[in-house]
């Protein structure tokens, strides 16, 4: 990662005006969307939105061309092009042919995307935008940082000083004020513009119709009061059907501001007439800039379904730290990352696709059901394809895949980290690995890994038995978890199996792009798993739970191993993680836990995977009720802990204060006993606490219910 | 309908009145042009566009007022504190009103000045906005216009605020029995 990116991560995480309002507005924002949904089946309406979408996307030029003739016959005039230069010519061509002086602009991204403004005015052409938002941006000289709400990086007081600059009048930090302010000044150039130049949300082939969705009434003005209209539309706005509408209007505005419906929908099918009764001139462009060539993409033709509600920036962790402008100058979050790769370049994606932590929240709230995450994977894989592995990255990876090489520098590892040890922790690193541990304690390889251990652990001889997969954090950090997984299993009669040919999981090297690293892990893994021939494969770590039962064969697939599917779909479906198992368990009556004890509050945290990817969060909180705990919520409890494996050593600044949010919900709780099943949680949460002092027992839940079992 | 189609229109800000008849929505308008003082002065007139509520009224019985006009221009538009104009349709499960404005005085009456004054035949209630798409067709009406409450922003430090470029108020009648009236 370059300096000048790590250094714009710094200014921006420690603006707390920034952070202070991105924070509050993503709390309010959960809230009040799930209120704006209710009574709403959101999953049989992605559905169906995503349906609408990708089916536009599957014929994007037969309906740009049925668009075009339909726009035409009413009237308007279409203008398609694939190059965003040729959209900029058209639009001064366009206004010099009818003189045109100034233009008022309702929102538009597509716009942003070309960078439409600088090149009318270096042209000679005065250009106002009207939504507030961007209005503040353009006085302020600077790029939207949210694509709804592209003005939320600025504070009132910042507002009222450029305002008073445009007005030349001393204004007061007061908002309604500051709108009057907006309105008055901007209502003259809405009556003098020439031209209005507006986006569009929603393209309809079969009527030739462009839908408008506002809330200030500006898009009204823009394409009502100037005698020229210009709409500049991305092709992925296009649907086949007038009745599409209806749903995307369902999902969008719940989705990007929590609204039922935003004050303004206008539905547009070819010019009406200006007042004098002359016809209005209607164009409509719609720009392809690299979208048909996503829609051939196998991986990315999904991203066409975004309906650019900027829900995955509103949940996403680390937009609500870093705000808009780390991510460049258009398309911002998630999404934006995989937009700018495509529309922009795949290079310039190359430091921003490194801010997604792979939690996962947004695959929950996209009304266009795009697995970001995902893409944001892809792009790395790609990037690693073009670029190659960077050095060390390549070396580590080298390493990983050679098993007893891996795990001897494990145990090297206990040696070598012996003299900054501290109990069970590394509390601080020398030189230039300081920062790994700042504000979090690494916790310390153990002197005996799990496999060492579970030698010396009796197996009962039973009819059915369970290969555990410890993965490395628990194998050789957190052997004591492994112990206490072996005793519960074993009580339930269940003989556990230990294959040693067992290594890393291949997430680490999955997450960073390098896929043919991650495909050696899986191969080698369902080779050692399934050699034992057992009922289960259980894990207590999701992320390789993960790993095991979706990752192996997806990613085997991508590097073209087909011929390891069979094996790796027999390993996914014996995959069962720790939770889900003990349930399974405790209602066939083979476990049970001691009765009668009060054990007190604890609370628990939803690790990433275990929540979204497994679906998993009931099982592991009615266990611990049943062992005798109380669970008390925390506030955002499946909110991501900041750990995503290698992204808390690669960006700490990002990933410490994630921590320092979970750690203050935690406490808030009163709990003395904080639970999760995550061992990288573990890790992340019990470093957080043990730098901070508090008197909190950070656990993974088989600590806590191992010893709650009946004999 | 009616019942839920107030709720959700007052959720979001809008004025809602349902009267019986036409002479009853009649006899509102000259109310309400009285209370918001309406005259001749800038800034004060009213504009009432085309409407097929007043298809048949006898002249003498169509509200005369000082400031009122029924000749609807962008500068009188941009002029007045008040515009009139008629919704087709109404939305209940989102408060909204669905406007045919492919005339542009329907517009220029329902975006210019700071109230906008809506008359809605009760009985064109629907339930929502798939009802609505299956009775409009964009081929004869250029611009439909969905308006939900008042303008507003939250573009300031997301504090939600009334009145950026629409109007600042919206006001809607519902008429139960609409005498003539063209629609079912």
């Amino acid at each position: 990662m370059n300096k000048e990116f790590k250094a714009k991560i710094d200014r921006a995480v420690n603006n707390a005006n920034l952070t202070g309002a991105l924070g509050k507005f993503s709390e309010a924002y959960k809230v009040n969307r799930a209120k704006a949904y209710e009574g709403i089946d959101f999953e049989e309406l992605r559905d169906r939105v995503a349906g609408i979408k990708s089916e536009a996307a599957a014929d994007l030029d037969a309906l740009a061309a049925e668009f075009q003739r339909n726009a035409e016959a009413l009237g308007a005039k279409v203008f398609r092009t694939s190059d965003p230069h040729q959209v900029k010519e058209y639009i001064l061509k366009v206004a010099q042919e009818a003189g045109v002086k100034t233009v008022v602009k309702s929102k538009s991204m597509a716009t942003e995307e070309i960078h439409l403004n600088p090149y009318l005015v270096k042209n000679g052409i005065s250009v106002a935008e009207t939504d507030l938002g961007e209005w503040i941006i353009q006085l302020a000289g600077q790029t939207p940082s949210h694509m709804v709400m592209p003005a939320i990086h600025l504070t009132k007081e910042e507002v009222a000083e450029l305002f008073s600059k445009e007005v030349e009048e001393r204004l007061a930090a007061d908002i309604p004020r500051l709108v009057k302010v907006a309105r008055n000044e901007l209502r003259p150039k809405f009556l003098a513009a020439d031209m209005g130049i507006s986006g569009g949300n929603i393209a309809v082939a079969e009527t030739g119709s462009i839908v408008l969705v506002t809330n200030e009434g500006n898009a009204r003005l823009v394409t009502t009061l100037p005698r020229i209209h210009v709409a500049v539309i991305g092709v992925e706005k296009l649907i086949k059907e007038f009745a599409g509408v209806a749903p995307i209007l369902e999902a969008l505005p719940r989705s990007a501001t929590a609204q039922l419906l935003t004050s303004y929908v206008s539905i547009i099918s070819g010019p009406t007439e200006n007042e004098d009764g002359s016809p209005k001139e209607l164009h409509i462009v719609l720009m392809d800039n690299r979208r048909s060539e996503m829609a051939k993409d196998p991986k990315f033709k999904q991203a066409l379904q975004c309906i650019r509600c900027g829900s995955c920036l509103n949940v996403c962790p680390i937009f609500r730290l870093v705000g808009g402008h780390v991510f460049g100058d258009i398309y911002t979050g998630g999404i934006g990352t995989i937009l700018t790769a495509w529309f922009d370049e795949l290079k310039k994606s190359e430091d921003i696709q490194g801010l997604c932590i792979q939690c996962g929240n947004c695959t929950q709230v996209c009304p266009g059901k795009i697995d970001i995450p995902e893409l944001i994977l892809e792009i790395r894989r790609r990037l690693v394809l073009e670029q190659g592995q960077p050095f060390m990255q390549k070396a580590i990876f080298s390493v990983v895949n050679n098993r007893r090489m891996f795990h001897g520098m494990l145990r090297a590892a206990s040696l070598a980290g012996k003299p900054f040890t501290s109990g069970k922790f590394i509390r601080h690193l020398p030189m230039f690995l300081a920062e790994l541990t700042d504000g979090r304690s690494l916790p310390a390889i153990a002197d005996k890994p799990f496999r060492d251990q579970f030698r010396d652990i009796k197996q009962p001889v039973c009819a059915e038995k369970a290969v555990f997969y410890a993965g490395c954090l628990m194998d050789f950090a957190y052997p004591e978890m492994g112990v206490a997984l072996v005793k519960l299993l074993n009580k339930a009669g269940i003989e556990v199996l230990f294959p040693e040919e067992q290594t890393c999981c291949g997430a680490p090297a999955l997450y960073n792009g390098a896929y043919e690293v991650a495909a050696q892990n899986a191969a080698d893994n369902i080779t050692a798993l399934l050699a034992a021939n057992a009922r289960y494969v259980v894990s207590a770590c999701p992320t390789c739970t993960v790993a095991l039962a979706h990752d192996f064969s997806k990613t085997l697939e991508s590097v073209g191993k087909t011929e390891w599917l069979p094996k790796a779909k027999e390993l996914a479906a014996k995959t069962v993680d720790l939770s889900t198992l003990v349930k399974r368990l405790v209602d066939e009556g083979r476990l049970s836990f001691k009765e009668g004890e009060q054990l007190g509050a604890v609370t628990y945290h939803d690790s990433c995977h275990l929540k979204r990817t497994l679906k998993v969060f009931e099982e592991p909180r009615e266990l611990l009720e049943k062992a005798g705990y109380q669970v008390t919520e925390m506030f955002e409890c499946d909110m991501c802990c900041g750990m995503g494996g290698s992204y808390s050593i690669k960006l700490p600044e990002i990933s410490a204060p994630i921590l320092q949010r979970k750690l203050a919900n935690i406490k808030e709780t009163g709990a003395r006993v904080v639970a999760m099943d995550c061992p990288g949680c573990v890790m992340q949460i019990r470093g957080g606490m043990d730098q901070d002092g508090a008197q909190v027992r950070v656990q993974h839940s088989v600590e806590l219910l191992v010893d709650r079992i009946k004999e | 309908m009616f019942e839920a189609f107030k709720t959700r229109a007052e959720g979001v800000g809008a004025e809602v009145h349902r009267v019986a008849t036409r002479e009853e929505a009649l006899l509102f308008v000259r109310w309400f042009l009285e209370t918001e003082r309406i005259n001749e002065s800038p800034g004060s007139g009213a504009l009432w566009a085309k409407s097929a509520l007043l298809d048949g009224v006898p002249e003498s019985e169509i509200p005369r007022h000082p400031g009122l006009s029924h000749d609807v221009s962008r500068d009188r538009a941009a002029q007045a504190k008040l515009g009139i104009s008629e919704a087709q349709w109404g939305v209940a499960d989102t408060g909204s009103l669905v406007l045919d404005q492919g005339a542009p005085e329907q517009r220029l009456v329902s975006s210019l000045p700071t109230i906008h004054l809506a008359l809605l035949p009760t009985g064109n209630i629907l339930a929502g906005k798939a009802q609505v798409f299956e009775k409009m067709n964009p081929a004869t009406s250029k611009y439909i216009a969905f308006i939900t409450g008042p303008s507003r922003t939250a573009d300031i430090e997301r504090v939600l605020t009334i009145g950026v470029h629409g109007p600042e108020r919206l006001v809607i009648v519902c008429i139960d029995d609409v005498e003539g009236g063209p629609y079912e």
